[in-house]
């Protein structure tokens, strides 16, 4: 017996919706007409787009965090500080070879602080998981609360270990100054950040669509109870999530810290406000919203920052507010059932 | 006739009923019992900050909403005085001014942010809250014409306040009877008449309410109530106290500026007051807010003893470091969340019983 | 009567104040399709959710072959063998049809044969094969769900209303597919509210009221018996068809 008279025989389309990727295009080029001169437009683009992917490196763990356990953790920032902290410690251990004038040897001294501040950020993420927010799980109110009293906490911690002053990170020298093209000067770091963003971003598309991993979190996003039922303990895959999560944030950090080529404990403070404002712009809970809400944020603050200094700050408060006019539950809401 | 005045929400322990007693005396007779500018500063700022703990109680303790904004209406609070004064002549006719625009806009701003925010979940709300302290900050410091930028506003006050202003020729006591002592006690009673009012709210039938909604909101809809219309209201209510609170600190301070009012950490300290004092209990902010204050400005000293003959042990040098007594109060706030969800007024309400 | 595959003795559950359970014994021939009938609100779907460990038992036993279901979690559960069709479905509306079934096929990929068989009764599954799960219309939502349950042989498999809201044709196409996957051996505990269903299904019935069992027996005697239906079930179910 075959399906309904009323079902057409033709496949419904399944569509992507691509209007607020349009989004960021018609930015670029709004931002194109307004600043007029080619070199100053593609500096400043790229820069938004290197800033916009590092924010998306710290801020796909919290969103994927908060999606599929419910959980918003507002100490995320945190594991950006840490990471940033380790990297700076490490670099210091490597400081020959990170002073040194040859790709190989700054790579030397690179990937070990990258990699310490990722494991790093990632065992201070499973501490935190177990002590601080097991617990709380399903409470909102306890949870708002006792992730901040952790970041509190934490803090000062970090004040101990590392003092209260503001770290030089500087980049090393292979990495410093600009590839020349015609009049553009595109910054190397800032381009090695697009690559690593862009990587991070493919390698989470491929995690959730490839793996039976992804299928579960996309499964438990929309519902944990029906995949327990079907046998899984998701309780695992959470742990898992929030620790990914938490190294994410600190690679991010190690990177922002490079980036702005020093490190203060207010550096998490500091990226969380743009990171709640990047996960709200997106959807709570989605990795795409995430990554083009990050974009958004990264164009609109370097554009801004260039035409017209005095409202940069806000700018992107007053970004969240029109998109939340537009489409309230951000620009890829999770349906949740 | 104290239970009137208090509304019939009696201490119910008799630890807590000395230890309230202690502290408004403590602060009643302050300029007499603690002589010195610096003492008479921090019994001031108690007072403030009973009363803008007080207010954020309203929000966290009874009606069980989390905001980041909080000290946005301190700030505006404060602003609005400093601003008055500034453009009109220093009299109590501007500082009126100040303080009903300031009412004005924070009245408007807590309306339009819980009716938009209210309907959402609660970490949206708090995220979103955040943001908008953020801007209001970012504003404050970028409107440097209006608002002073970075620096803040000082101002002069009506010469009934005034530090040279003398009510009595000879000191009484031996306090001079002066603009700063008439001040203070501006500022206390204020503060006492508005926490009076609010212990009136909260055990009126509209705080029993709240309470209903805190406890199960779809239960307190099904009931009749309209959440929506209690929770604005109590945000508004909490942000018009915390505006009158500004006020009174920027009275105090004569100054008002960006870190006195709008910082992070200063919304993060209320966080730890109502917290450890105790959620939903009013009387925690009175206890939350004396030991805080009363700890960051003298606990440092004592740390600084703790500290020294720690040296040579790794790392306690460090943790009992004066500077670090944010961490010993952020423990102690982890923990009361855990454990202590009634903060120590609670504690010792368990213990009568 | 098979002997038991399941047996709910003194099974108590409270949710929040509310007492829903109050004191559930039942038994669940092996091999057979077993209807649990009763009025709205009887405690039904607390029935099935708490074998399924989705809700804790405050009281009682749920004994499974021998191990007690009670106190064990959930995915522990589904270990067992046992499969979940909840009322809302439980379809993931962004995976495809084929991720759906991927997950729910725990042992490994997919049997060709099974699926085959999947096929014949809903077709509409292989159309829509690479689709996203939320474009499916309700009633071949519920086919998708029955299958994720249903794509491994499992010892029991738990339904709750699978026929509501769907049009006629649609019930009567689940009603074959559930006649034929009775005769591979699969042990049902089903809820319906649709009595034309529910007879023509039903090997042995248990009826629901107010948190209690107030009948059991087999579903051919409540069929002949009109002043038993009336009585038990509030309305002479000839009018539920």
């Amino acid at each position: 017996m075959s399906a309904p008279a009323a079902q057409s025989d033709a496949l419904p389309q399944s569509r992507i919706d691509f209007v607020p990727v349009l989004l960021v295009v018609a930015i670029a080029l709004g931002a194109f007409a307004l600043i007029g001169s080619p070199s100053t437009w593609v500096t400043l683009t790229v820069a938004g787009l290197a800033m916009g992917l590092l924010i998306f490196i710290m801020a796909s763990g919290l969103t994927l965090v908060f999606g599929l356990m419910d959980v918003m953790n507002f100490a995320h920032g945190l594991f950006i500080a840490i990471g940033a902290y380790v990297a700076v410690s490490v670099m210091k251990v490597f400081s020959a070879a990170a002073g040194a004038d040859s790709l190989a040897a700054n790579l030397g001294a690179i990937a070990p602080a990258l990699l310490a501040a990722i494991v790093a950020a990632g065992l201070l993420g499973l501490f935190f998981e177990r002590v601080i927010i097991r617990p709380v799980y399903g409470q909102h109110l306890k949870q708002i609360l006792i992730t901040t009293g952790g970041m509190i906490v934490a803090e000062q911690l970090i004040h101990v270990l590392w003092g209260a002053d503001q770290l030089t990170l500087l980049r090393p020298p292979t990495l410093r100054g600009s590839f020349l093209i015609g009049d553009i000067a595109l910054e190397k770091f800032r381009l090695a950040s697009v690559v690593i963003g862009l990587a991070t971003f493919v390698g989470l598309v491929l995690l959730l669509n490839r793996t039976k991993i992804g299928l579960l979190i996309r499964a438990g996003v929309e519902n944990k109870e029906m995949v327990e039922a079907m046998g899984y303990r998701i309780r695992r895959l959470f742990v898992a999530v929030f620790v990914v999560g938490a190294a994410l944030a600190g690679l991010g950090g190690a990177l922002w810290g490079m980036y702005q080529e020093s490190v203060t404990v207010l550096i998490g403070a500091q990226m969380m406000v743009l990171i709640f404002i990047v996960i709200i712009i997106g959807g709570l809970g989605s990795v795409g919203g995430c990554f083009v809400g990050a974009l958004l944020v990264g164009l609109v603050a370097n554009y801004v920052g260039y035409l017209s200094p005095k409202i940069a700050l806000g700018s992107n408060i007053l970004l969240m507010v029109v998109i939340l006019l537009w489409r309230p539950q951000g620009l890829y809401p999770m349906s949740k059932q | 006739m104290i239970d009137t005045l208090l509304s019939g929400d009696r201490p119910r322990s008799r630890i807590l009923a000395v230890v309230l007693v202690a502290i408004f005396v403590s602060l009643a007779a302050a300029p007499f019992l603690f002589p010195g500018t610096r003492a008479l500063d921090v019994a001031a700022k108690v007072c403030v900050f009973v009363l803008l703990v007080a207010s954020y109680d309203l929000l966290l303790g009874y009606t069980g909403i989390v905001s980041f904004a909080h000290t946005m209406f301190f700030g505006i609070g404060g602003y609005g005085i400093a601003i008055a004064t500034t453009r009109l002549d220093p009299t109590w006719g501007a500082i009126a001014v100040g303080a009903v625009a300031a009412l004005a806009i924070s009245l408007a701003l807590s309306f339009l942010i819980g009716l938009f925010s209210l309907r959402v979940k609660a970490i949206f709300f708090a995220m979103i809250t955040l943001a908008v302290a953020s801007f209001f900050a970012i504003l404050a410091s970028q409107l440097s014409n209006i608002t002073g930028g970075e620096d803040g506003i000082t101002f002069k006050v009506p010469e009934l306040l005034r530090p040279g202003f003398r009510l009595l020729e000879a000191p009484l006591l031996g306090v001079t009877i002066g603009g700063r002592l008439i001040t203070y006690y501006l500022v206390f009673g204020a503060a006492l008449v508005l926490f009076l009012a609010l212990l009136r709210a909260v055990n009126s039938p509209f705080g029993r309410v709240l309470l209903a909604i805190r406890e199960n909101d779809f239960r307190a809809e099904a009931l009749g109530y309209r959440t929506v219309t209690y929770r604005t209201i109590a945000n508004c209510l909490g942000a018009a106290v915390a505006t009158l609170a500004g006020v009174l600190y920027a009275l105090w301070l004569r100054y008002t500026g960006p870190n006195t009012t709008l910082d992070f950490a200063i919304m993060i300290d209320i966080l730890l007051m109502v917290v450890i004092g105790g959620m939903g209990t009013m009387y925690g902010a009175v206890l939350g807010a004396t030991i805080f204050v009363v700890a960051q400005n003298y606990l440092q000293d004592l740390m600084k003893l703790a500290s020294g003959a720690a040296k040579g042990i790794p790392l306690l040098p460090d943790l009992l470091h004066p500077d670090r007594w944010l961490l010993w109060f952020g423990v102690l706030f982890v923990l009361s969340v855990y454990y202590f969800p009634r903060g120590i007024v609670g504690q010792l309400r368990t213990w009568r019983t | 009567m098979a002997e038991a595959l399941l047996t709910l003795a003194g099974v108590n559950t409270h949710i929040g104040h509310y007492h829903i359970l109050q004191g559930v014994d039942l038994a669940v021939p092996r091999g057979e399709l077993t209807m649990l009938l009763g009025r709205n609100g009887a405690g039904k779907t607390t029935t099935l959710r708490t074998i399924m460990g989705l809700w804790r038992a405050s009281a009682g036993e749920i004994r499974f072959e021998s191990v007690d279901l009670a106190k064990r979690d959930t995915p522990a559960i589904a270990d067992l063998g046992i499969a979940y069709v909840p009322e809302s479905m439980g379809i993931f509306a962004g995976l495809t049809v084929q991720e759906n079934l991927t997950l729910a096929a725990r042992k490994g990929p997919l049997d060709a044969a099974r699926l085959e068989w999947i096929f014949r009764f809903f077709p509409a599954l292989k159309k829509f094969w690479f689709l996203p799960a939320g474009l499916l219309s309700g009633g071949q939502k519920q086919m998708l769900s029955i299958s994720r349950a249903i794509v491994e042989p499992r010892k029991l498999v738990l339904v709750d209303e699978p026929t509501k809201g769907l049009a006629p044709s649609i019930i009567n196409n689940l009603i074959e597919a559930f006649s034929e996957l009775k005769k591979t051996d699969t042990t049902i505990l089903m809820v319906e509210q649709n009595f034309h269903a529910a007879r023509s299904l039903g090997d042995s019935v248990v009826v629901m009221d107010s948190g209690r069992i107030v009948h059991s027996g087999r579903m051919a005697d409540l069929a002949a018996d009109e002043a038993l239906q009336t009585r038990l079930l509030g309305l002479s179910l000839e009018v539920h068809q």
